[in-house]
């Protein structure tokens, strides 16, 4: 009964979606009040009904209902609680659920959040976010229903996939999720101000607060993700290039462009046209991921060849929305306009160049990810593109734009001399340079890239510490309280900046110093790997609730001092006969110890990996800083205006 | 006029950085391409010598040898219809097992032994990594048509 009621549920909400928007969409062609509401409150229903069907899913994985093939196909009654409930986005027909509920959840909180906005903008706002509802629901509907019957019912279910039984899984996809979908907000503002053909900063001011929440969704999600294939894939990597990251990793860029265009549109009046436009591709790169990591198409290109309808679906579906975004761009850019002026050197000439190369890296990643799918479709042949060919391509294109990011931040709007910009920086930049080229020769290694990678954070941290000594030279009263009261905006811009900078040093750290070694060792064996002892005590097997496992116990010392104690695992899931890693590590502030089992090669040794990982968790903890940036900046009063408007609108 | 051959020079130093930026790419693009070849391929010499490519297929059952002391590995991947002997030194993944779906990527050396740097195994045991599932599907092809002569 329940499954029915899902799809019941799922029908209605398109029935809604439509309703949300055929009304927001008259109701702003004739100015009628009536209309519009009826659209604010057809976007609720839709909203409420979404969620129920996204419930009865979640009720039929908790009751273990293998009536239903989705339920049967990815979960099993062995599979502890928290992972059944992870299982309802552990397949396509689910994610796609998933997505189209999230997508409701942003569409709630605009309507919710959006009183201040001009009735007209709003409802045509709301008309295009009801525009891709429609689209998702009708695609789970035709050609992806989770709440299909399996007649007769499967005895039990056939198990999430054992890598997925992870508490990541519990967190990255709908934080990921959030993220992603958080870009057709934005999306939506460009579709709603082309259609009204009229772009103000206030609209910026306006678009800027769901971009950069969004923005830090996805952020966040993204670390998720690569903080889950370091520990769980057990080989170490944080970042494989793999088209699944990438999928994720083309919006990022692109949305990083976006809030910062959005900057410059807000204070400048600048950038309208390229703003809107990477708001229209920061969404249908969105929809581009999605569609590659959960579609199949990555596992075989030949996946749409045994269900067209899917494949046919999510080409007409891109097709119009991307195509639809930009005929109407072209329509109506020119009577946006272009905007305010501004020099060749300049913020806004510093902010467009590294926009550019944003969009530039997004595309050379899209290349790189697309490519031999399109060779492969074509039947031209089979190839992969090796991560070299990425690394290759985004160190050249981020050192200018890093080398820029710092100088941005003293660049005056409109105009600004060169020479008093480097008198202001020189101390950074020799600071910088100086620290990168002695610091790796002190550590015991140098090479080019290491000193490079050193520069750039060295850069970033320079440059903010100079700004902000500026800022505060000029404070009355103590440091810290002056530190306070700094504009949130900026606090907000010079922490996600220093979140960049972390992150470098992180990568640059991990590539240079890592100490990785394979090695074949039986219990009672020690090895000694950088500067520490790693001896393999015992190996034991131990159950778990739908697995059994090998235990290892190795004790790390340092100079005899006892370290730590490490328990990797070999998993042997039952279901699927499938056998997975499970890394231990230890993670600290400058070193990552890491021991993860291969195989047993013998009656008694194991091939064995061990890994020093320097500084590898400043990684994400440079992404959060980023999102934690983006937060501060969220909390700068000029947004809490907002709340007033919204007020004074209420009252009146 | 002067502004004007300003904005000029300003479209033409971007185009410039553009073109040198997609030269940069495309050739880093072309460098980094790996491409893949089936058991039958490479027995008939169409794969390159000294570059790095792909091989896929089946692991041949009662294939792999491992050393006494060290971490390398011997095992044969075939199409069904030809096969190539793979030295690799370290660890196999979760879900390489004789008889199942296996890519493998490193160059031919001078000894007719292909060198993989990399084995890759996928995440399912049903699955099968499409290059291999592509190698079989061919060296059937080849076998009928033979057949049919």
């Amino acid at each position: 009964m329940i499954p029915e009621l899902g799809q019941f549920a799922l029908i209605l909400a398109l029935l809604l979606a439509a309703a949300q928007s055929v009304f927001s969409f008259t109701g702003a062609a004739r100015h009628n009040e009536i209309w519009m509401t009826a659209g604010v409150s057809s976007a609720r229903g839709q909203f409420f009904f979404t969620g129920m069907a996204f419930l009865c899913l979640g009720y039929a994985f908790y009751a273990n209902d293998f009536s239903v093939l989705y339920v049967a196909s990815n979960s099993n009654s062995a599979l502890p609680l928290q992972y059944r409930l992870a299982a309802i986005w552990g397949g396509h027909e689910g994610s796609m659920l998933l997505w189209t509920t999230t997508l409701a959840l942003w569409t709630v909180a605009v309507t919710v959040f959006s009183r201040h906005l001009p009735a007209v903008f709003r409802a045509r706002l709301l008309g295009t976010m009801g525009l891709i509802s429609i689209g998702f629901l009708a695609f789970i509907l035709f050609s992806s229903n989770p709440f299909d019957r399996l007649i007769p019912a499967a005895m039990d279910g056939r198990d999430l996939n054992p890598l997925l039984q992870d508490p990541g899984m519990v967190f990255h996809p709908p934080v990921l999720y959030m993220g992603y979908v958080g870009f057709s907000v934005a999306f939506g503002f460009a579709i709603a101000a082309l259609l009204g053909g009229e772009l103000s900063p206030e609209w910026a001011r306006w678009t800027r607060t769901w971009t950069t929440v969004a923005w830090m969704f996805l952020t966040v999600g993204i670390a998720f993700g690569s903080k889950w294939a370091y520990y769980e894939l057990g080989w170490g990597g944080w970042w494989f290039w793999d088209a699944v990251e990438n999928a994720s990793f083309m919006p990022w860029l692109v949305g990083t462009a976006l809030i910062h265009s959005l900057a410059v549109t807000e204070k400048r009046d600048a950038f309208k046209l390229w703003t809107v436009l990477l708001a229209i591709f920061a969404f249908s790169l969105s929809l581009l991921g999605t569609f590659l990591v959960r579609s199949g198409v990555l596992t075989s290109v030949h996946a749409f060849a045994t269900d067209p309808k899917r494949g046919l679906f999510i080409l007409a579906f891109l097709a119009l929305v991307i195509g639809g975004a930009l005929t109407l761009f072209a329509l109506r850019a020119p009577r946006v306009g272009l905007g305010g002026r501004f020099g060749m050197v300049s913020r806004e000439s510093f902010l467009l160049t590294n926009n550019v190369i944003m969009v530039a890296a997004a595309g050379a990643v899209m290349l790189g990810t697309l490519y031999p799918l399109f060779l492969d479709a074509l039947g031209m042949g089979k190839i992969s593109v090796g991560p070299p060919y990425f690394d290759t391509v985004f160190v050249p294109l981020m050192m200018p734009a890093i080398f820029l990011m710092g100088l941005a931040i003293f660049a005056r709007w409109k105009n600004t001399e060169l020479p008093a910009l480097a008198i202001r920086l020189k101390w950074a930049f020799a600071v910088s340079v100086v620290t990168a080229l002695i610091l790796p020769l002190v550590m015991g290694k140098w090479t080019p890239l290491i000193s490079l990678g050193l520069l750039m954070a060295l850069w970033i941290l320079t440059t903010a510490v100079v700004s902000l000594r500026e800022r505060l030279l000029k404070r009355q009263g103590s440091w810290l309280t002056a530190l306070i009261n700094l504009p949130r905006a900026y606090q907000g811009m010079i922490v996600a900046h220093l979140g960049v900078a972390a992150f470098i040093t992180g990568v640059t750290m991990v590539k240079g110093y890592e100490v990785e070694q394979d090695l074949r060792m039986s219990p009672g064996d020690t090895a000694q790997v950088g500067s520490y002892q790693f001896r393999f005590d015992s190996i034991h097997d131990e159950p778990g609730p739908n697995y059994t496992a090998a235990r290892a116990h190795f004790s790390v010392t340092r100079n005899g001092n006892p370290v730590t104690v490490l328990e990797p695992e070999k998993r042997m899931y039952t279901v699927q006969t499938m056998p997975m890693t499970e890394a231990a590590i230890e993670p600290g502030l400058v070193n990552d110890l890491y021991v993860s089992l291969g195989e047993p090669v013998s009656n008694q040794a194991w091939a064995v990996r061990i890994y020093i990982k320097p500084f590898v968790q400043w990684i994400w903890a440079g992404c959060l800083m980023m999102a934690a940036g983006g937060f501060l900046a969220l909390l700068d009063p000029r947004y809490r205006r907002r709340n007033k408007d919204q007020q004074e609108g209420e009252k009146a | 006029m002067k502004a004007r051959h300003k904005r000029i020079a300003i479209i033409v130093a971007g185009l410039v950085a553009l073109g040198i930026a997609a030269a940069l790419v495309l050739n880093a693009f072309r460098s980094n391409l790996v491409f893949f070849y089936t058991p039958t391929q490479v027995s008939k010499g169409e794969a390159p010598k000294g570059t790095s490519f792909r091989i896929g297929g089946l692991v041949e059952q009662g294939s792999l040898k491992r050393a006494e002391n060290s971490l390398d590995a011997h095992f044969f991947v075939t199409d069904t219809v030809q096969r190539i002997e793979v030295v690799y030194s370290g660890i196999l993944p979760d879900l390489f097992k004789e008889g199942k779906g296996v890519v493998a990527q490193g160059k031919l050396g001078a000894d007719g032994l292909f060198h993989a740097d990399q084995v890759l195994a996928k995440h399912d045991e049903n699955y099968m990594p499409p290059e291999a599932a592509d190698a079989l599907k061919q060296a059937q092809k080849a076998q009928k048509t033979l057949e049919a002569k």
